[in-house]
């Protein structure tokens, strides 16, 4: 235990310690050249104005982690089915996946503003529906490829045993799927953290972490602009942090825990 | 019954705009019951298309291929050999003992006599205590062994290899070679095995099928005559020796006529 410990202070040591001097830099230089708030704030301001907040920052983490998580939830459900169907019918495949392309390269601003036309100014519908997209995509791009993906001496051995599409599918195509989907959540959460805040920018209620460090920072309330970017930040590493950590306890029994196949 | 009948056989592949390709030509061969049939040649010269066709893991263009008195499509459908290939394959999201059973499974066998059956043959290959182990954490000869007994765990009468041992360091490969030969008379197995090793063959084999390329066909078959126990002793019999300096030649002669050939075709 105490060997893990040391390695757990040996990896997380060095990148604590070079935040802590960048953060330590940033604060001598907005003091020793005297830089002015609304040019750039000092990081005992910032966190003055955290704990000030902090009620407030809470609240609309609430808001915006909400429908990060909704759209992340329905986003990797349709991209699951859509890819077991994909890899299961090959005319399906040819006909869906040019138009999902297609779709992908829609800019984001884009579809929030349809979407907030079609639905009332206060619903978050919108906003969830955006992340749905961007996350149904990176799952459907990833797990597509893990179905398909199986090594030829697998297909011969299942060929070789006779094997249906179905068995195919269930025995070697999904497990081969696995550390592939959770590859997909790893890079979709910050994602969908990211484009949750991003959509609240084009209109809709006033209520999650987007539009707070926007009206803050119009308001010149510069530190509390920062304030709740530290909360956007804090809870898009949590949404990392959780699916990289289901990921380790998932797919680590397959590989030798250091390195490895990835 | 014979364990494989192969009769006149061709495969020809063309794909599309490239030339066709004759990877086998008039190919006859008969192995019986208890055999060990050993092919090998250079590459190219069709031998483990000539393993997949007995498979019935592809079609030949013409000619029959028989498998235990049923058609190869039969015989496949019917479990009614196992296969192993140079890589281990087994997979790696599946213990040991899971990875055995998978055949089994595909079978509809239920729990308890798959357990059963798997830990038979991890006592057959000697690795019982890795009963829970993952692959990963196997050396690639003990991995090669799990997927042997993982081709044997529905005992089928019939064992193709394609080059099983390819990977493997000389020295586990001597004592593989001795643990199949161990395992196919305890389990009096039928095999089939593709080799690009002259010894292996030599030592393995009842009979050594000799192939050579352009278009893949047989030009000899020789009979090992060590009997049927082989030890490390057989490796210094003057009869090893002398068979493997046959097969060699055999080999050498197909590359003449290949040489010959090259000649002829300008």
């Amino acid at each position: 235990m105490s060997a893990r410990l040391a390695a757990l202070a040996r990896n997380l040591g060095p990148p604590l310690l070079f935040g802590a001097a960048m953060l330590g830099l940033w604060q001598l230089v907005v003091r020793g050249f005297d830089l002015k708030p609304y040019f750039l704030v000092a990081p005992t301001d910032i966190a003055e104005a955290f704990t000030d907040n902090w009620h407030n920052i809470w609240e609309a983490m609430k808001v915006s982690g909400t429908n990060a998580a909704v759209g992340l939830a329905v986003g990797t459900l349709f991209g699951v089915v859509l890819s077991f169907l994909l890899a299961r019918f090959r005319l399906l495949d040819e006909l869906v996946t040019p138009l999902s392309i297609a779709l992908n390269a829609i800019p984001a601003f884009v579809l929030v503003s349809v979407f907030n036309n079609m639905f009332s100014s206060t619903s978050e519908v919108p906003r969830r529906l955006m992340v749905t997209i961007v996350v149904f995509f990176v799952v459907l791009v990833n797990v597509s490829k893990g179905l398909r993906q199986v090594a030829p001496v697998h297909a011969e051995l299942m060929h070789s045993y006779a094997a249906s599409g179905w068995q195919l599918l269930g025995k070697v195509r999904v497990p081969n799927a696995v550390p592939y989907l959770f590859t997909a959540l790893r890079i979709a959460a910050p994602l969908s953290v990211i484009y949750a805040y991003v959509s609240e920018y084009f209109g809709g209620a006033q209520n999650g972490l987007g539009s707070r460090i926007t009206s803050n920072i119009v308001n010149s309330k510069n530190s509390v602009g920062w304030a709740y970017v530290g909360g956007a930040c804090i809870l898009g590493l949590a949404f990392y942090l959780f699916f990289a950590l289901v990921e380790t306890i998932v797919v680590s029994g397959r590989v030798q825990p250091s390195g490895g196949r990835a | 019954m014979s364990a494989v009948v192969v009769s006149g056989v061709d495969k020809i592949f063309s794909t599309g705009k490239a030339a066709r390709v004759e990877a086998l030509v008039g190919i006859d061969l008969t192995v019986e019951q208890g055999e060990f049939v050993s092919l090998i040649g250079p590459s190219g010269c069709g031998k483990s298309t000539l393993l997949r066709l007995i498979a019935n893991l592809i079609e030949p263009t013409a000619g029959s291929v028989t498998v235990n008195g049923k058609p190869a499509h039969q015989a496949r459908l019917d479990q009614d050999y196992g296969m192993a290939f140079q890589q281990a394959g087994l997979f790696d999201w599946r213990s040991v003992t899971k990875n055995i059973e998978l055949p089994l499974e595909l079978k509809g066998w239920d729990r308890t006599n798959r357990r059963a059956r798997a830990l038979e043959m991890l006592e057959l290959v000697k690795l019982p205590e890795f009963a829970s182990h993952m692959p990963w954490q196997l050396s690639g000869g003990m991995q090669q062994r799990i997927a042997i007994a993982r081709a044997l765990a529905a005992h089928p009468p019939l064992l193709l290899m394609d080059k099983p041992f390819g990977a493997l360091d000389e020295m586990t490969r001597e004592h593989m070679q001795a643990e199949l030969l161990r395992i196919c008379a305890k389990t009096a197995t039928t095999v089939v095995f593709v080799t690009h090793s002259i010894p292996e063959a030599v030592y393995l084999s009842t009979r050594v099928v000799v192939m050579s390329p352009r278009p893949g066909r047989i030009t000899n078959i020789i009979d090992v005559p060590l009997g049927g126990a082989r030890n490390d002793d057989t490796r210094e019999d003057s009869i090893f020796f002398q068979k493997i300096t046959e097969v060699r030649e055999a080999l050498r002669g197909s590359e003449l006529q290949l040489g010959a050939r090259g000649i002829e075709d300008r």
